[in-house]
């Protein structure tokens, strides 16, 4: 579904991205995890497409797509969420998501009619919301949801684009135990609708959701495979793994 | 709406009232006065809905001002061809200099604007042919059919376009477009990464803001029969911005607010002496600006969101 070839990033003289080739099956949830620093984040910009790779290939459902914009590569079908939940803060909940419904659905060159009688965008905006867990919380600003909130809204606007392949980057970074089980459930809800890119520190969950792992140390993919193979991996176990598995 | 129809409704009353109370000069002040909130309001939708802060918005009221008053001084005197000429110039030049100053942002977008502005602040200047530095002197003003040198139709022209303008305006920004631009100017990396392609967005946003400053320029030519280079002047553009702070940015009335406040300022200031103020600066009626300072200084600090975002919270 997503392959990427020889993809290369430099900052200055740091390579954060060092010939990273990688393979994404439709329908798995396929994890990549590394130490902090390891370039996952940059992985995932260079995905989605806020940042272009200096070298290497990146092929969605075939199509090579490494020169697409950002907001052409959701059109494709490839959607993201971020770290730090980047989300619109001084807009409702409710309308965080429809504004993500409507930006897949026509054309919003349209300068007339009234926004608020298409009811089937906030309709589809409000069942997102009940899948989220945000019910209830549907007029409430964006910027004053609890941090486990925001992240799932910051989730929430990805899938309300309809991806058939979704990046989440850390989705459960800073958050409690009831928070990250709940995030937990609800990747595991959407996994059978959309492809999974996770990017996690949470091994526990990792292990948990992944079906295969990819391990990204200094800016390479020093391996890629099923769980149980990663964890039996001696080079992954020294270089990251560590002690964590080990015990 | 219809608190908004009952106001329409008191100034389409009010030039032939005032005109009945022989203040012929306050129904051109009251012109003067609208077509300057139409060109702050046009401000606002770049300013306060788009988040671009444009520094150089005098460059399209100047260019629908300059085609329309020289379509007029060489003989095409039609408002029905010169006005929309000089809306269409000025949304061609809001797509020109938009598309360059679009891809800078922060200061540089501010600077950027600003230089495009006083390039065509020089280039006026030095067209001799139509009057350079001294600016174009208009025999008549645009004739759209009837007897548009009654100030009483004028006004009513004016009022006509502002408030279709505000309509307009209205309608939009409660339009997918608007809910579109209101989403990247939140979070603009966001918005692209839900699919909003921003850039064309903004363009968008920034070429209706030019077309709707254009207007206000043609407008501007036709009331005192004279364009004058100084309307593309940079200090210009700061005025538009001033009036849009003081009305409140991103506010649907902001723009008529600002303007209203700000000319009605200047003017009071201007001809209605204090005495003990006289007394202890002779010609501080010559300096209205400071008075502006005073003003804008309150507004900033007590009120942020502007009068308008006063009066909603009274509302409230």
């Amino acid at each position: 579904m997503l392959e990427l070839k020889g993809l290369r990033k430099h900052f200055g003289g740091v390579a954060a991205t060092n010939d990273v080739s990688l393979e994404v099956v439709a329908g798995e949830v396929h994890a990549v995890i590394g130490p902090n620093g390891a370039g996952k984040t940059t992985l995932i910009g260079q995905i989605a497409g806020s940042l272009a790779p200096d070298k290497g290939e990146i092929f969605f459902e075939g199509r090579r797509i490494t020169a697409l914009a950002a907001h052409e590569r959701v059109h494709a079908g490839l959607a993201r969420s971020y770290q730090i939940a980047s989300i619109f803060r001084r807009f409702s909940v409710l309308d965080n998501l429809a504004a993500a419904v409507q930006a897949r659905s026509g054309s919003s060159f349209s300068f007339w009619r009234p926004l608020a009688a298409e009811r089937v965008l906030f309709d589809e905006a409000r069942s997102l919301l009940a899948e989220l867990g945000l019910s209830g919380k549907e007029a409430q600003l964006a910027g004053a949801l609890s941090h486990g909130e925001q992240r799932a809204l910051e989730v929430g606007l990805a899938l309300a684009t309809q991806p058939r392949l979704v990046l989440l980057d850390e989705p459960m970074a800073g958050m409690g135990p009831e928070e990250s089980r709940r995030m937990l459930e609800l990747i595991a809800r959407v996994r059978s609708r959309v492809t999974v890119l996770l990017v996690e520190h949470d091994m526990d969950a990792v292990f948990r959701l992944a079906d295969r792992i990819s391990v990204l140390v200094d800016g390479r993919v020093i391996a890629t495979g099923a769980p149980a193979a990663i964890r039996a991996n001696a080079e992954v176990r020294k270089a990251y793994l560590g002690d964590e598995v080990a015990s | 709406m219809k608190k908004s129809l009952a106001l329409l409704a008191l100034f389409v009353v009010l030039p032939w009232a005032l005109e009945a109370a022989d203040s012929l000069f306050y129904v051109s002040f009251a012109s003067r006065v609208m077509i300057y909130a139409l060109a702050a309001t046009s401000l606002n939708l770049v300013l306060g809905y788009g988040g671009m802060i444009s520094f150089g918005h005098a460059a399209f009221v100047g260019t629908g001002a300059y085609v329309a008053g020289i379509l007029v001084a060489e003989g095409t005197t039609s408002a029905w061809i010169a006005w929309p000429a000089g809306v269409a110039a000025a949304a061609a030049m809001a797509a020109l200099i938009g598309a360059l100053s679009l891809r800078t942002r922060g200061v540089y977008f501010i600077m950027i604007t600003l230089a495009f502005a006083q390039m065509m602040f020089y280039l006026v200047n030095s067209m001799k042919a139509y009057g350079g530095d001294e600016g174009l002197t208009l025999a008549q003003r645009a004739d759209p059919g009837f007897d548009l040198g009654n100030e009483v139709a004028f006004y009513q022209v004016v009022l006509f376009f502002l408030a279709g303008t505000l309509y307009g305006l209205h309608r939009l920004a409660h339009s997918r477009f608007g809910r579109a631009i209101a989403a990247i100017r939140e979070n603009e990396e966001r918005a692209e990464s839900i699919g909003f392609p921003a850039q064309r967005f903004k363009l968008a946003c920034f070429v209706i803001a030019g077309a709707a400053g254009g207007l206000a320029g043609v407008l501007l030519a036709s009331h005192g029969k004279y364009v004058n280079p100084n309307i593309l002047h940079w200090t210009q553009s700061g005025t538009l911005m001033i009036m849009v702070i003081l009305g409140g940015v991103g506010r649907l009335w902001g723009g008529v607010l600002g303007a209203a406040l700000l000319l009605g300022l200047e003017h009071v200031i201007a001809d209605y002496p204090v005495g003990w103020l006289a007394a202890l600066a002779p010609n501080y009626q010559q300096h209205a600006g400071l008075g502006v300072g005073i003003v804008l200084l309150t507004v900033v600090l007590f009120a942020p969101q502007g009068i308008a975002g006063l009066l909603a919270r009274r509302d409230a």
